[in-house]
């Protein structure tokens, strides 16, 4: 065994704290320990080049570094080694920057006593290292999106014209999300229709993109490379293969409820696309309010439909489809402020609205053709009042993030409302403005200019003073109580992660953070990735954000998927868990606690005590094993190790660690 | 039903209406109530906000004596309950504070009894067991339900929801009264700032009664002695600052019911009102 050691001083982010050259000088008395060096910046050309030098000239057989994290850097030595001959899992990295000079910053004997202790113990499991071997796994090359938001829309466009197919499921009537609902988008005021229903409608057309709306994925099974996922394609009562889009359907159909697309201000059939521009362009039934299929007389469609596309005996329909990423774009929800805002009335006064609301009144295509009128009375309101935060940034009621995108749509409602009400007023309740993006600081100063109010303070109560509303609140600034009488009061809810997002994260297999949110794999380096090979995320279900971030991240999702079915193979990582099955007793404790549900049940016969005998044991998916281990931790007999952490390399490191 | 009662200072004083009325109401309504044998004030704003160690002592003595009686608790006044509540809530969380206040009263009180507003006792008797005593049911008189600030908050010994309060307005249903929805509900009256800065006390009240009277109220329920005193006592006053012309009965809810289940209004000391209650009773009939 020839180990060599080599201790980073990252500069002055390690040097300035941890004595290096002690370290390495200690570290050359090692067991093992045949060539000990420190270097400025290890990773650096030269510093790479030093190790593969001294690989060849001391003949070493294994490495350890002790840098920054192996998060940052193991995949850059592990190459450096491997250039130089030897198998890159014969590395063992110690992380003496966040683990040393960072945390220890003030105590520079410590700092530098934990770092020749952390390298003891690595040079004691860098001894028990073992080669490991990356094997292969075939690669089904076609992709499924999930969400068709702008995110999922923008994805699945970006994957298709990378010449890969692509399956797109939506699981209301159209896709668009709320990027369609939207009227104008800030800083640019664009029409968001303008922009968003010809990327719909390319995506209709995409030979490579099959679209599937009123639709779930109900089960995901498999690894990277190679899912298995069940589509539920719900009942939608009309045949789209035959139905031509006509229309005569939704203007007979005698049932109105109100429309979820238009937030509840204006009413749609039983029969329905959800707004004119809809992709698909042909309607779908909704059953809950159909007359027919709620035992009343009816049947009015079937009659007046020349294409016969009508069918009341529809029903749910699965279709198994295998693909080899996933990209999830579900996006967001409103966050229900009804029920925790008494102080706004609980809901109960009509003229206090939502955002999303608000973008449908000034919708030239809206419920109201584009003119704001208040829901009471229909009467266009004079003073508008904008409440921000409501549910973001409130931990006591709501939730303690920031939404990210409503500072810069309240100026921009703003804007709108003081342009198309002439002598109106508006006022803007904020806590803080953040306009951190591009050419938004300058929109949000317009807004000002024009004369919105913008008071810092909260408002504490919304009550109704004859026809009008009163808002009380506090000037924070000038210390001093405010009162308002609005016409019409708008919030800015926070965004939420979709409604059982939580439940579908489950099912897809990845993980959500405390609010529910996607988590990515890593917030700075891997922000698009989940730890789930081969899942990725895009737009706002990962965070709140607005629609320039959805569609950069979107675009970055989808050229990590088209990385991966580039290829035809693709490499699985060899440090996963590995079953002694002499060793396994069957109780599948393992599986249990293996959140990747890598861990299946095997029958295996074979010899024991003179006899064949058939017994269960447990068996590692090496497709979908993450290597976190919980497994071997688990595992009461010591049957299960990870490679590359075995319990043995373990040992050794605490071992030497007491007999210090 | 049994309970130890702490009537508190006021009852005694300015709202003897209402020690009245909720002593009547409850023994027709087979409520017991058992007053504390020497007890001493609640620790109610002069005690709490002089020191809080004052006010959560004086609210423990009185506990500790509910304790030897081995009945649970509660006041009529919502500052007392208030008081009461949150110095059991207290003593019980932090026992630190119990043992200093047990040493400073010389009269160990370790938890154990429930304080209870009479307005959660009142509601949570059966419906039934009002409906059955109903006689002069209170037809559509319309009422402005005011709750002020001390029934709902703090949250620890809240009653009711803070934001829009429902268990006095459904009582007052139940009896055939119309209870409306108004703004006021739960605003401040100014409480006992009546002593130290009247003003605030006249422009927070006046808000309260304008906003009773468009909603059309013909008279406000209540269930605290210093709103009923804010309200009733001091509407002539507000009338002379402001030029107003209020003139809307200020109720105990336990007056209310008490007419509702047949008791006289002398039962109930109707009399002792500054705004005259005579316009009600006729609505009433
Ligand atoms: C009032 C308001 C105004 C705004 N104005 C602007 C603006 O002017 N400019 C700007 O840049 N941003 C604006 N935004 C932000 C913008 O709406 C978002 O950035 C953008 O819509 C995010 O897109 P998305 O695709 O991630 O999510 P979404 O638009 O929410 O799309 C998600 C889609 O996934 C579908 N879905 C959800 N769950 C499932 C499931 N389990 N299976 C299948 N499908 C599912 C949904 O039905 C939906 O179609 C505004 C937001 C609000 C609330
Ligand atoms: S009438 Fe028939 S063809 Fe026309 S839109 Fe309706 S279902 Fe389609
Ligand atoms: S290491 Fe174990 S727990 Fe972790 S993914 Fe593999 S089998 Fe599951």
């Amino acid at each position: 065994m020839r180990i060599g050691v080599f201790v980073c001083w990252c500069g002055s982010n390690i040097g300035g704290v941890v004595n290096v050259p002690r370290v390495a000088a200690q570290a050359a008395h090692f067991p093992y320990v045949v060539y000990s060096v420190d270097y400025k910046y290890t990773c650096s050309e030269p510093g790479q080049n030093m190790i593969a030098n001294a690989i060849k000239e001391y003949n070493l057989n294994r490495v350890v570094v002790a840098s920054c994290s192996p998060r940052l850097h193991e995949s850059t030595f592990r190459s450096t080694i491997s250039r130089a001959g030897l198998n890159p899992y014969l590395l063992e990295m110690v992380n003496i920057r966040e683990q040393c000079s960072w945390v220890h910053a003030n105590e520079p004997d410590q700092a530098t006593a934990k770092a020749i202790d952390l390298v003891r113990m690595a040079v004691a499991k860098a001894a028990r290292l073992e080669p490991l071997f990356e094997s292969s796994i075939p690669v089904t090359k076609k992709a499924l999106v999930i969400g068709g938001g702008i995110a999922g829309i923008q994805t699945a466009l970006d994957i298709a014209d990378a010449g890969h197919k692509v399956l797109l499921v939506e699981r209301e009537p159209t896709i668009g999300g709320k990027m369609v609902m939207l009227d104008k988008t800030f800083p640019t005021l664009d029409c968001s229709a303008c922009i968003s229903t010809p990327k719909m409608v390319a995506v209709a057309q995409h030979p490579n993109i099959e679209l599937l709306t009123c639709a779930e994925v109900t089960e995901v099974s498999g690894y990277i490379g190679n899912f298995t996922v069940l589509v539920k394609q719900k009942a939608r009562y009309v045949d789209h293969s035959k139905c031509t889009g006509c229309g005569t359907c939704w203007e007979k159909c005698p049932k109105k409820v109100s429309s979820e697309f238009n937030q509840n201000m204006g009413e749609r059939k039983a029969i329905y696309i959800p707004f004119p521009q809809a992709v698909p362009n042909k309607p779908c039934i909704d059953a809950d309010n159909c007359r027919l299929l709620n035992g009343q007389k009816c049947g009015v469609c079937a009659r007046v439909c020349a294409a016969q596309a009508i069918n009341y005996e529809d029903q749910d329909a699965y279709r198994q489809v295998e693909v080899g990423a996933i990209v999830v774009a579900t996006g967001y929800d409103l966050f229900d402020w009804a029920k925790a805002y008494g102080e706004y009335g609980y809901g109960k006064l009509v003229d206090v609205i939502t955002g999303l609301q608000f973008e449908r009144l000034v919708n030239a295509s809206g419920p109201t053709d584009g003119k704001i009128m208040r829901p009471s009375d229909g009467k266009e309101p004079q003073n508008v009042v904008f409440i921000k935060c409501v549910g973001s940034r409130d931990e006591a009621k709501g939730k303690a993030y920031c939404s990210r995108a409503c500072c810069m749509y309240t100026a921009k409602h703003a804007h709108q409302v003081l342009e198309k009400i002439p002598g109106s007023r508006v006022f803007v309740f904020y806590m803080d403005v953040r306009a951190p993006g591009k050419a938004y600081e300058e929109f949000y100063q317009r807004t000002v200019n024009e004369g919105a109010r913008y008071i810092r303070g909260r408002v504490s109560k919304i009550s109704r003073k004859g026809g009008k509303l009163l808002v009380k609140g506090a000037d924070t600034l000038l210390g001093a109580q405010v009162e308002i009488e609005a016409d019409l009061v708008v919030l800015a809810t926070a965004m939420v992660p979709a409604q059982c997002s939580r439940e579908f994260a489950r099912t897809v297999g990845f993980t959500t953070d405390q609010d529910g949110f996607f988590q990515e794999a890593h917030p700075k380096l891997r922000p698009v990735e989940t730890t789930t090979a081969g899942i990725f995320l895009a737009g706002c279900c990962q965070g709140p954000k607005d629609i320039p971030d959805t569609v950069a991240q979107a675009g970055a999702a989808a050229v990590k998927v088209c990385t991966l079915l580039a290829k035809k193979h693709i490499a699985t990582n060899p440090m996963i868990a590995r079953v002694n099955e002499s060793l396994c007793q069957g109780c599948l404790l393992c599986r249990d606690v293996c959140p990747f549900k890598a861990i299946e049940m095997k029958a295996i016969t074979g010899p024991a005590q003179g006899r064949t005998t058939q017994k269960t044991v447990a068996q590692v998916n090496n497709g979908l094993c993450q290597g976190c281990g919980s497994c071997a931790a688990s595992c009461r007999s010591g049957a299960i190790d990870l490679q590359g952490f075995s319990n043995e390399q373990i040992e050794s490191a605490i071992q030497t660690l007491l007999e210090k | 039903m049994k309970y130890a009662y702490f009537p508190g200072c006021c009852d005694h004083t300015s709202g003897r209406e209402y020690d009245v009325s909720t002593r009547a109401v409850c023994r027709a309504l087979g409520v017991e109530l058992v007053e504390i044998p020497d007890w001493s004030c609640c620790g109610s704003t002069p005690g709490h906000s002089t020191s809080h160690m004052l006010g959560v002592a004086l609210a423990a003595r009185n506990l500790a004596l509910v304790a030897e009686m081995g009945l649970d608790c509660t006041a009529s006044c919502s500052a007392c309950y208030q008081r009461l509540a949150m110095a059991n809530v207290e003593m019980q969380n932090n026992q630190e504070l119990c043992k200093k206040i047990n040493w400073v009263t010389g009269k160990p009180y370790h938890g154990g009894v429930q304080v209870k507003s009479i307005l959660e006792i009142i509601a949570g008797l059966r419906s039934e067991t009002i409906s059955a005593k109903l006689v002069r049911p209170l037809r559509n008189l319309k009422v402005a339900v005011y709750y002020g600030c001390l029934m709902v908050r703090p949250k620890e010994v809240q009653v009711d929801d803070p934001e829009n309060p429902l268990v006095m307005d459904g009582l007052l249903d139940a009896v055939g009264a119309h209870a409306l929805d108004w703004n006021s509900k739960t605003e401040c009256c100014g409480a006992s700032l009546a002593i130290s800065n009247e003003d605030v006390v006249l422009k927070l009240t006046e808000k309260i009664l304008a906003d009773a009277s468009l909603a059309g109220a013909e008279c406000i329920a209540t269930a605290c002695p210093l709103c009923h005193f804010n309200l009733d006592m001091r509407q002539r006053k507000i009338n002379q600052v402001f030029g107003s012309d209020y003139r809307l009965p200020v109720f105990y809810f336990t007056q209310l019911i008490g007419l509702a289940i047949g008791l006289t209004p002398i039962d109930l000391s109707f009399n002792t009102h500054f705004v005259d209650t005579k316009r009600v009773l006729e609505l009433v009939g």
